[in-house]
């Protein structure tokens, strides 16, 4: 069995009508709007390399593209533009070959609703080419590894959202693919069913086989992926192991700061306090005055700047302080949070 | 092409038709057995039709059940998987090309409507005997038309199936099925349109005629119909059309 990475060069996707939710459906029976200005540029020349048998993540606000490059990779979205791989298989030229290779849990549950939990696991391993002993032995052990199996021969219809979600992967397991796609996860489950994913994408991973997954939960980022992807409007800003990534933002900490009144020699001055390594203004008309400090220290900064504030006659009115964080990398990139 | 994946997909939608087997029957037989019973039964016995309708009416009945079935048993199916629950994704996941789903699709429609198509004869004889003359004088000739006609009810189900928005399947029945169904030569010979020259021309679009009359030829020959190979070519035609349509909309939806 060989090993199977991914990837992509220079991925480009242009959605002319409506961008699909979270890729791959939402269709419409009227006539594709081609006035270019409706275009919606969803990935702008996307480079990725993802070595077999690592987790690798994407991480990025909603809309950044994240869905789209899994939609690629998965042979259900046409890219504009450039080219993805999975092991030696060009995803638009063998889509067979490549379908074989992989495991995909969508965004959105797509669980077949005709079926009962089991069915759904046993039915996917058909199609598949899986011996129907195989076939049996896999999706009980499924079941009950992802805690299933009292529902097992119930409707998935009836099923609660984070219970679809875990069969959803259970069934993008059941052939044991050497690539594991998984587009936000862990989104609508329980922060325990939530670490029982983690464990199991884990132990997966140990078994030699290449993961990605997105999110933009930056603590998942962090907990689970080896190397990560940072992605917004379609391009990546950075990339790296978490801990590369963490440690390029200056100083590592974050002071978010709002003032009563715009003073650029204050702003000038907070640059000279020991620790500080930059510091961003973003004042705007509306009469917010604030200012982002990256430092090397957090809490002990406060009074120090407080001071500073005092002496030039400024009010402090806000202070918020953010340890060293994936989430602070976005915000040095972007000027905007992950969540926003 | 990879079989052991086709059949399973097959085996999937004969799963899922055994666990609907009620609701599909009713569906199947409840309105063309009621149209036999008024028509044929209670129309005939009390004198406003002659006995001859009973078995004029019998090909027409099956021609329009087994379209039925077909298109209802793909559209419907790829309406809902494709627009609202997307179940259909990991079907398109499968290790097969994707136009081979649609195929197995109209493979499983088709099979649905010739057992709707073959059952309906029995049913609708026993509703209406005595009085009903049937002269199978060619087998192979009616085995030929009956598969052409289920694959047309497939094909045209994976053509509307995939071309309609969801928000439109009772516009697709009022505006598209219900004047297939009334100007498909069903309930009445081709031949009984002499009269309206023009319908009578117009309605050669419909392919819902060729298999009604094609049926009626084969079944009651005895009665005015279409040449058969008029009939044959209609079909085909109509099948071809509709297959490719149907597969370039198919494809066309399962990749954005």
């Amino acid at each position: 069995m060989t090993l199977a990475g991914i990837r992509t060069r220079e991925l480009r996707k242009v959605y002319t009508s409506a961008p699909p939710l979270a890729a791959g459906g939402g269709f419409s029976f009227r006539r594709k709007d081609s006035n270019p200005s409706r275009e919606i540029v969803a990935l702008d020349g996307l480079s990725l390399d993802v070595v077999p048998g690592e987790i690798f993540g994407l991480l990025g606000p909603n809309g950044a593209g994240k869905s789209t490059t899994v939609g690629i990779l998965t042979t259900r979205v046409r890219p504009t533009g450039g080219q993805a791989w999975i092991g030696d298989y060009d995803v638009w030229v063998q889509q067979v070959e490549v379908k074989r290779l992989i495991g995909v849990v969508a965004q959105r549950p797509n669980l077949d609703f005709s079926l009962t939990a089991r069915e759904i696991l046993l039915f996917h391993g058909a199609y598949f080419g899986l011996d129907s002993q195989t076939r049996s032995a896999r999706a009980a052990e499924l079941l009950e590894r992802f805690k299933l199996t009292d529902r097992a021969n119930q409707l998935a219809r009836g099923f609660s959202g984070g219970m679809m979600q875990r069969l959803s992967i259970a069934r993008a397991m059941m052939h044991d693919p050497q690539v594991l796609f998984l587009d936000e996860p862990s989104a609508g489950l329980d922060p325990q069913t939530r670490l029982l994913l983690w464990e199991i994408v884990r132990e997966y991973n140990q078994s030699g086989k290449t993961i990605l997954l997105t999110t933009h939960n930056m603590e998942e980022a962090d907990a689970l992926c080896q190397r990560l992807a940072i992605i917004d409007h379609g391009s990546m800003i950075a990339f790296g192991t978490p801990a590369e990534l963490k440690a390029s933002v200056p100083g590592g900490f974050l002071l978010r700061l709002r003032f009563g009144a715009h003073s650029p020699e204050l702003f000038e001055r907070l640059k000279l306090l020991s620790g500080v390594r930059e510091v961003r203004v973003n004042s705007d008309a509306d009469g917010d005055n604030g200012a982002d400090v990256y430092a090397d220290r957090g809490g002990s900064l406060v009074s120090e700047i407080a001071t500073l504030a005092a002496g030039t006659s400024t009010e402090l009115s806000d202070v918020h302080i953010l340890e060293p964080s994936l989430e602070n990398l976005f915000l040095h990139h972007t000027g905007r949070s992950l969540r926003e | 092409m990879n079989w052991k994946t086709f059949m399973a997909l097959l085996a999937r939608d004969a799963h899922v038709a055994r666990r609907n087997f009620v609701p599909l029957v009713l569906q199947t037989f409840l309105q063309p057995m009621m149209f036999v019973f008024i028509f044929g039964r209670v129309m005939v016995s009390s004198g406003y039709m002659t006995t001859a309708y009973k078995s004029l009416l019998l090909p027409g009945i099956m021609a329009l059940s087994m379209i039925f079935t077909g298109v209802w048993a793909v559209a419907m199916p790829l309406i809902g998987e494709f627009q609202f629950t997307r179940e259909i994704e990991d079907r398109l996941l499968a290790p097969i090309e994707n136009s081979w789903l649609a195929i197995e699709k109209v493979f499983f429609g088709a099979a649905q409507a010739i057992v709707a198509g073959l059952a309906v004869i029995p049913a609708a004889w026993l509703l209406l005997r005595p009085g009903v003359e049937l002269n199978l004088s060619s087998p192979l000739t009616f085995a030929g038309i009956t598969l052409l006609v289920a694959f047309l009810s497939a094909c045209g189900g994976l053509a509307l199936g995939c071309s309609i928005d969801q928000a439109k399947i009772g516009l697709m029945f009022s505006m598209v099925l219900t004047p297939l169904i009334f100007f498909g030569c069903t309930y009445y010979p081709w031949s009984a349109l002499a009269n309206f020259p023009i319908l009578q021309k117009v309605v050669l679009v419909n392919p819902l005629v060729y298999a009604s009359e094609g049926l009626r030829g084969t079944l009651v020959p005895q009665f005015p119909h279409l040449p058969i190979l008029v009939v044959l070519l209609g079909l085909l035609i109509f099948d071809v059309l509709f297959l490719l349509v149907g597969l370039r909309q198919f494809r066309k939806k399962a990749v954005t």
